[in-house]
Order: structure tokens, then C-alpha cells, then sequence
């Protein structure tokens, strides 16, 4: 039996794993990553618009701070988001940012003078200010009250990546490239490691650590038409839920992003519409304004793809061979902003699509984009029902995004929560009382268990072909799982992937390599990944209401009495074929913004019975103490500091705020 | 502004055609973890769509033909460079490869110069990771704490979008498969490990000056290897302007050999 021996097994290279696993290491303690495919290429790579941190360096970002970005994030999350973590996130955010200017990601630049851009489709010139020259750029993006997506061109993921990935190399820290986690090993209350597949010779090996983080990224795989890249299967999520003890926040909770390139589902930017770009429709109107007269095309991503939706329902989509499309316009930007501030979407069009964006639309229709739903763990990034167990970035539930996340908060949310997770993980491994016993008659138990369900597949002659049944899981989620639901859709859902579910234990291979095999590995992952869009549909099926992403035609309201809870799923026994479901409540007597209207979507919701009691107290509050600054108040309303590594604590100096030295 | 969208529907009606042709994807396969494997030609048939990508052939030789193949693909989007191969006999991302472009066989093999993991598919990570290590390829930060409360340094923000063109470079390995000084030394550090320190050149947050640089190029592996083919600058799927940056460097060694 092969066995590796670290501090801390990062499972998952992109740049929450990279993150987190720096953090540790300049703590003092070893780290390994394990990874898919090499760092540089994680998924992480294609976020392209942006990073939101309330800098307010702009002038269009004037008056953005910390509240400002806690309240959008609130709001976007259609209060489905923990608030102080959300408050830790915002506070964090522009530290983050920061620190990467420091290690080298070349942030686009603020030009002092005037400059034309575009705004609700009109040309207007804005004036940026003397001091703020050189400092970093901001744009604007969906559902947010100031222009605060801080980017590089529109490659901020590639850029960040480069100079995280380059800090890991720097630090000497150990990437083992291709290989898979296909287990946690635990005794069902603290997790141990990981057994581990070598993709290129198939070997099987232990990793023992003593603290295990989960940064795997998405699922988006789990859907037929999705943004994300080919590695986002969920497969980490899935090892989380198969020890039966860790938990799966809000697995229902599925981001569509309103401009998949059309049929393929490549993401082109929220910065398109943040710029200035227009969505049109099959007679060239511009068809947002009609539904969401306040924020238009940059409303939330949920609430723009179902409009988008909506629109093609009603007739007015762009026919295709392939069906239904509507059109993004950025024509009007103009070809030098494309061509320096767009230039990814400029070369995505013209390799993928044979079309040039500075005088041709934009074929988009809502494609899958972002899981909200991750492993459930508290605020530190630990799972509560699994010591030793962490996650951060997208395969984690901590949870800032509730049912929605808005544009530009996952890639801060990689770098933040892979810094704070990271911290935490470094005060874990300090305590002696962390130190591992490790029983190794367990890990053989793991190791020899994940080796005999491999030889099961490769040599058990079932009649069922992986790849089949894979895409007819895709298939499923993408036409019954999507952006509108109903209970009928849901449950036929449900039922068939439990027949998929049971159909995958009776796989059979068609190449028997028990090495690099890649139908092998196919078949292993559909089975894992079967569980998970049971999470997700059946989850759906359950909550009966309208949330952010989660959209039910026949519950279409938001219905705080009932649902402001967070779904909780776990996983029985290798022959259960349904998830179990439990609650966890969020409490509105603690929240600093009790829940209420987005300012954009529907108007229409059912109040928690605390909501009012809640909102009042919170405005006599803010009324006694009228004069104290913004600092004190937030403190008084919901204290989140102390959660926070004592190196992130601390206030964001700006233009407008400036430190007195 | 032009309202009209009658101008922008493409001829073929929402994608970049190809279609109705029968293709043949002829792959050099071999799996070195396998002794009896020796090196050969595989022909898949297959109908084009339109639209059609090598992401979206392989994928589906892989699903409907031959679960065996191996080959690599992250983002599919042009933008990782994981998926770099010789096609008809040029290194490119098969990702952003319309068959639409090319003839009705179109031939496949894996990147030369790279250790071979299985078909089209080798370990650039391993070798990318070595030459990192090797020119210490990270911003070596002349402020080595700096105080990430208070508001940042200022850059030039032309000097910012100078470095972002150099940092968009995605490891891909086309330019080194392309080389001719390559084939010959295995320790050179291609137009991608000069790229790399070009960009770091470029850069005022980096505390190194050429002294440091020649140390690590300013010999056959790096800089003076170099042959001027310049078949690296052809190849490029990012159009980094890698002829004149290799030229700069050069020059920037020269003086310092000089010194």
C-alpha cells in the first residue's frame, strides 16, 4: 500500500486550493495539491470580467465600501447567504485584491481625465479623478450599486491564477498533477486524507494529512449546456457526500448565466453588459428595460437568464438550426474597447463562432454557469459534522452566495475564503490535540474498498455504457433541472436519475486498461455524479418555493415563512438512491439586513414572522445611534470581526477614507 | 448605432458551418505505460456538424467510438492550453480548431518534445513546472510585506496592460513543440520561459535586474540558444509578439554579457 504523509492534502489546484495551501504553508505546515490537470489549467482560469472589491477608486465607484458590497451580495443571494460570512468576505475583499497587486496580477489602471463610456446605451463622458490615477480599475457588473468589478482586461481569472499558481511554485509547494481523489478516509467523525488515483498509471495511493480541504470547483458538468470547463464534475462535492457524515449545502441553488455563446455554452462576460453591451431580441429591440426598468441588463444573473427565457417563450427568440437565441450587442462599445478591454470574448467569437463582435451580435441563450451548493462548513471553512474536513471557493457552502451569486464574487470569493480557510486550517494543524493517530487498519479498509469497486468496473462485465448514461443525466438536468422548474418535471427527474443511479452499478467497459483508461474513469465519476444531480433535483423537487436561482413555476413566490432554510444533504449507504434531507434555519432576529425586496425581480414574497419584529429593531438602532460612525453601527447590528484571522481584521483604506498615518 | 439585426445573422444561420462532410480523424496513438503498445495510425469516421470543433469530434469518437482515446481538454474555450496537439502538421489548440478548415482527413499527433502520457495527450504541467522552477518564474516582490489595508501602489495603467499582454501566455507548449533549438537542447527554455522573464522585466514590482536575469538566460538553454526561426511567434494561439520580446531580451543579455 502506497502512502504520502502531509500536513494538509489540498484536493482541488485552482485558486482557492492554491490559496488556501499557501496560507498554510507560510504558517509552517506541508502542503500537497492534488490536481486534475496542472494549476494553470483549472477552471478558475475562465472567470473573465472580474473580481468585486468596494475599492471605489472610479469615480463611478465613489462612495463604495464595505456596506455597499454587503448589501448587494445580501440582496443577490435573495437572503438565502449567512450574513457574516458575508461580512467577512466584503471586508476581506479588498485586502485580497491588494495583496495580488503585491504578487504581480497586472490590474487594469484608472486614467486620470475624462473618458467615453457606455451607459444604458448612451454614449457619456465621466471624468476620473487626478489621485485616483494608477490606482485600480473598476467596471460595472450585474446587481451591484457602484462600479466595482476590479479586472484585468477581461482574463482577471488567468491573471490571478498566473501569480497565485507562481506564489505556490515560489513557496516549493508539491502539486501532484493528475491525480483524483476518489475517497475521504474518516471513521465517521474525523477525516484522514484521501485515497488518490494516479490518472496516468491508474495506481491507487493513501494521503494522509491532518487536515483535508475539499477545492474542487463546480459541478456544472451535471448539466448538458453549461459554462464550465470539462474537469467541473462535482467529483469533490460527491467524496463529501459519500462518507455518509459530511453535508451539502443547498445543492438546489443553480446559477444559469444569461450570455452562454449559442449552441455551445462558452461563457463570454457579465462585463459585456457591465460596459455597456445590449441584449436583444429576433426584431433587434432591446427587450430587458420591458422587465426590469430599474437595473435593466445588469440586474441579478437569475433574474436576467429567466427574462431572457421568458422573452424567447413569448416568440421573440432568434431562430437557429439549433434552436432559439437571442442577441448581445456589443457593437456599440466600440472595436478599441473590445479589442483591449474584451479581447477574450473578441477571440472567442472569432475562433468559435467566425463572427466579429465590433460589427456583428452575439449569439447567447442562458447557459448553466455556477453552483451555490457546496460542502456545508462553518465560517472557518470546517465541515461541523466532520473534523478535519474543509472546503472553500465553489465546492463550498459557507455560505455568501445563497441562491444567487452575483457576477465577480466567486473569483474574490476563491482568493478570500483560500486565504481565511487557509489561516484556519494553519491554527488546526498548530493545536497538538489535531495531531493524527492514524489508524491504518482504516486506511487499508479505504484503500482496498476503492480498489475493488475500480476491478468491479473494469473487470464485472455489466451491460450498461457510461458514457450513455452520463449524457442522459445531462440531458435530464438540463431540460427538467433548469431555469424554470415544476414539481411534475421535477419528480419525473428525480425518478429517472435513481433508475440512472441503479443502472451505474451495472456498468461494463468496454476497454478493460486498468491504468490510463479514460471510459474507466467515465464510469467511476458517473456514479458519483449521479448522486449529486440527485442532491440537486431532488432538493428542488422539495423546496417549495421561488428563491434566487431556484425557480418554481408552480411556487412562484419567495416564501420566507417556510424556506429561509438551508437545505442539508447527506448520503446513507451505497444502495440508498435518494439523499436524505434535512433543515438548517437562518435566523432573522440575527441578521443585519432582514430580508425584504432585491430592487430588482419580483415584488412579490410571503415575510418570515420575525422579519418585521427584526427590521424594526434594526431601525431603532441605526436612529439611537445617529451620528456614530458606519464601523460602530455594524458592530452593534451583527458582530462578525472576531471570526476573522487576526491579519484580516481591520478596516480598507480608500480615496475617500484615507488612514491618518 | 445599427438596429437592425438582418446584418448579423450569420450566412449559416447561428454557427460556423461545416457540415454534412464525413470526416476522417486519423490519431497516432500509443500508450507507453503498456509494454505490447507500439506506435500507429488510428482513422475514426465520422459525420461533421456545423460547427464543428476537434473538442466536439473527439469528444464524440470518445463517447460513441473509442472510449479509450486519450486526450486532453479543460476549458474548450481557447483559454487553458491544455489541449494543444499537431494537427495536419502544426501545433495548435485543438479546442479553437474549426474542421470546417481543413480538409476531409485531418491528421493528429501528439506535441513532440513532451513526455508522452497516452495518444494526444502529454505532460506539458511537468515540464512547464520544471522551467518555472528553473528560472524562478514568479514576481520576486520587492516589497516583501506590504500593507494590504492601506490603498495600493500606482501603476502606469499603458505599463499595466504592456505586462497583462505578455502575462496572457497559457503554457500550452506550442511554441516550444515549433522549435528548432529544442529539438536539439533539452534544457531550453523556449519562447515561453522568455516570455516569462520578459514579463517579469517589464515589471517595477520585481526586484531582479539583468544581472539576476543573465544568470538564468543568458546562456545556449536560454536566450543564445535561440536560432531565430522564430516558428514559435508563427505558432502562438495567443498572438504573443514573442519574435520581438525574444529579440529585446537578447539584446538586454548582450549588454550585460558585455558589462
Amino acid at each position: 500500500m502506497k502512502i504520502v504523509h502531509t500536513d494538509v492534502l489540498v484536493i482541488g489546484g485552482g485558486l482557492a486550493g492554491l490559496r488556501l495551501a499557501v496560507a498554510a504553508k507560510r504558517r509552517g505546515h506541508e502542503a500537497i495539491i492534488l490536481s486534475l490537470v496542472p494549476v494553470k489549467r483549472s477552471h478558475s482560469k475562465a472567470a473573465q470580467g472580474g473580481m468585486q472589491a468596494s475599492l471605489g477608486n472610479v469615480i463611478k465607484g465613489q462612495g463604495d465600501n464595505e456596506d455597499v458590497h454587503f448589501e448587494d451580495t445580501v440582496r443577490g443571494s435573495d437572503w438565502g447567504a449567512d450574513q457574516q460570512v458575508v461580512r467577512m468576505f466584503v471586508n476581506t475583499a479588498p485586502k485580497a485584491v491588494r495583496e495580488l497587486a503585491a504578487w504581480g496580477v497586472p490590474w487594469s489602471r484608472v486614467r486620470k481625465g475624462d473618458r467615453d463610456v457606455i451607459i444604458n446605451g448612451q454614449k457619456v463622458t465621466i471624468t476620473e479623478r487626478d489621485e485616483a490615477h494608477g490606482l485600480i480599475a473598476q467596471r460595472d457588473f450585474g446587481g451591484t450599486k457602484k462600479w466595482r468589478t476590479c479586472h484585468v482586461s477581461d482574463g482577471t481569472g488567468h491573471a490571478m491564477l498566473q501569480a497565485v499558481a507562481d506564489q505556490a511554485i515560489a513557496d516549493s509547494i508539491p502539486v501532484h498533477e493528475r491525480t483524483e481523489a476518489l475517497a475521504l478516509i474518516h471513521d465517521g467523525g474525523r477525516c484522514y486524507g484521501a485515497v488518490v488515483r494516479d490518472l496516468i498509471d491508474g495506481t491507487l495511493t493513501a494521503y494522509l494529512a491532518k487536515a483535508t480541504a475539499i477545492a474542487t470547483g463546480g459541478a456544472g458538468r451535471l448539466y448538458r449546456v453549461t459554462t464550465n470547463a470539462v474537469i467541473c464534475e462535482g467529483i469533490g462535492h460527491a467524496i463529501a457526500l459519500e462518507t455518509g457524515v459530511a453535508t451539502l449545502g443547498n445543492m438546489e441553488a443553480v446559477q444559469f448565466h444569461p450570455t452562454g455563446i449559442f449552441p455551445a455554452g462558452i461563457l463570454v462576460t457579465e462585463g459585456c453588459r457591465g460596459d455597456g453591451g445590449l441584449l436583444k431580441d429576433a426584431d433587434g429591440h432591446r427587450f430587458m428595460p420591458d422587465y426590469e426598468p430599474e437595473k435593466k441588463e445588469l440586474a441579478s444573473r437569475d433574474v436576467v437568464s429567466r427574462r431572457m427565457e421568458q422573452h424567447i417563450a413569448s416568440g421573440k427568440g432568434a431562430k437557429s438550426r439549433f434552436g432559439e437565441h437571442l442577441w448581445l450587442d456589443i457593437t456599440l462599445l466600440g472595436e478599441k474597447h473590445v479589442k483591449t478591454q474584451l479581447r477574450e470574448v473578441y477571440e472567442i467569437c472569432q475562433s468559435f463562432l467566425g463572427t466579429d463582435p465590433t460589427r456583428d451580435f452575439i449569439a447567447v441563450r442562458p447557459a448553466q454557469h455556477y453552483t451555490m451548493g457546496g460542502v456545508r462548513t462553518d465560517p472557518s471553512g470546517q465541515s461541523p459534522t466532520l473534523k478535519g474536513l474543509f472546503a472553500a471557493g465553489e465546492a463550498a457552502c459557507w455560505d455568501m452566495h445563497g441562491f444567487n451569486r452575483l457576477g465577480g464574487n466567486s473569483v474574490a470569493e476563491t482568493v478570500v475564503a483560500g486565504r481565511i480557510v487557509g489561516e484556519a486550517i494553519a491554527d488546526f494543524c498548530d493545536r497538538s490535540d489535531n495531531d493524527v493517530n492514524l489508524p491504518m487498519g482504516l486506511v487499508r479498509e479505504f484503500v482496498e474498498r476503492e480498489q475493488a469497486r475500480l476491478d468491479t468496473l473494469v473487470r464485472g462485465g455489466g451491460g450498461e455504457d457510461a458514457s450513455a448514461l452520463r449524457i442522459r443525466m445531462q440531458e435530464i438536468m438540463t431540460s427538467k433541472v433548469g431555469i424554470f422548474r415544476n414539481g411534475r418535471d421535477l419528480q419525473g427527474a428525480v425518478d429517472e436519475l435513481q433508475q440512472l443511479l441503479q443502472r451505474s452499478r451495472r456498468i461494463g467497459l468496454r476497454s478493460h486498461d486498468p491504468g490510463p483508461n479514460p471510459e474507466l474513469v467515465t464510469a467511476y465519476r458517473v456514479q458519483k455524479m449521479l448522486r449529486l444531480a440527485l442532491c440537486v433535483a431532488y432538493g428542488a423537487l422539495q423546496r417549495t418555493e421561488s428563491r434566487g436561482a431556484h425557480y418554481r413555476e408552480d411556487y412562484p413566490r419567495r416564501d420566507d415563512s417556510t424556506w429561509l432554510r438551508r437545505t442539508l444533504a447527506s448520503w446513507g449507504g451505497d444502495s440508498d438512491t435518494l439523499p436524505t434531507l434535512a433543515y438548517e434555519p437562518l435566523d432573522v432576529m440575527a441578521m443585519e439586513l432582514p430580508p425584504g425586496w432585491r430592487g430588482y425581480g419580483a415584488k412579490d414574497y410571503i415575510d418570515h414572522p420575525d422579519t418585521e419584529r427584526r427590521a424594526a429593531e434594526v431601525a431603532a438602532l441605526r436612529e439611537r445611534m445617529t451620528g456614530a460612525d458606519r464601523f460602530t453601527i455594524q458592530q452593534a447590528l451583527m458582530a462578525y470581526e472576531h471570526l476573522l484571522p487576526d491579519a484580516l481584521r481591520g478596516r480598507n483604506e480608500r480615496i475617500d477614507e484615507r488612514f491618518v498615518k | 448605432m445599427n438596429e437592425s439585426p438582418v446584418k448579423v445573422v450569420p450566412r449559416n444561420g447561428g454557427s460556423a458551418g461545416g457540415a454534412g462532410r464525413q470526416l476522417q480523424i486519423k490519431v497516432l496513438r500509443h500508450n507507453p505505460q503498456r509494454a505490447d503498445s507500439t506506435p500507429h495510425w488510428q482513422t475514426y469516421d465520422l459525420e461533421e456538424a456545423h460547427g464543428m470543433t476537434l473538442f466536439i469530434a473527439l469528444t464524440e469518437i470518445r463517447e460513441k467510438l473509442d472510449p479509450s482515446l486519450q486526450f486532453d481538454f479543460v476549458c474548450r474555450a481557447g483559454i487553458c492550453g491544455s489541449c494543444a496537439m499537431v494537427i495536419d502538421g502544426k501545433p495548435a489548440l485543438a479546442c479553437r480548431t474549426l474542421t470546417k478548415n481543413h480538409g476531409h482527413t485531418i491528421t493528429l499527433a501528439p506535441l513532440p518534445f513532451f513526455e508522452l502520457i497516452g495518444d494526444l495527450s502529454v505532460n506539458t504541467g511537468k515540464w512547464m513546472r520544471r522551467m518555472s522552477e528553473r528560472l524562478h518564474g514568479w514576481l520576486e516582490m520587492k516589497d516583501k510585506a506590504p500593507d494590504i489595508g492601506r490603498i495600493e501602489e500606482t501603476m502606469d495603467p499603458a505599463l499595466a496592460e504592456r505586462i497583462y499582454e505578455l502575462d496572457r501566455c497559457i503554457e500550452c507548449g506550442c511554441c516550444v513543440a515549433a522549435c528548432g533549438t529544442a529539438r536539439m537542447r533539452e534544457d531550453f527554455v523556449g519562447a515561453v520561459g522568455m516570455n516569462r522573464v520578459a514579463r517579469f522585466r517589464l515589471d517595477p514590482r520585481d526586484a531582479r535586474s539583468d544581472v539576476d536575469w543573465y544568470d538564468v538566460i543568458g546562456d545556449d538553454d536560454g536566450v543564445f540558444g535561440c536560432m531565430s526561426l522564430l516558428a514559435c511567434h508563427d505558432v502562438c494561439p495567443k498572438d504573443l509578439p514573442l519574435q520581438t520580446q525574444i529579440a529585446y531580451l537578447r539584446r538586454a543579455m548582450v549588454r550585460q554579457g558585455l558589462k
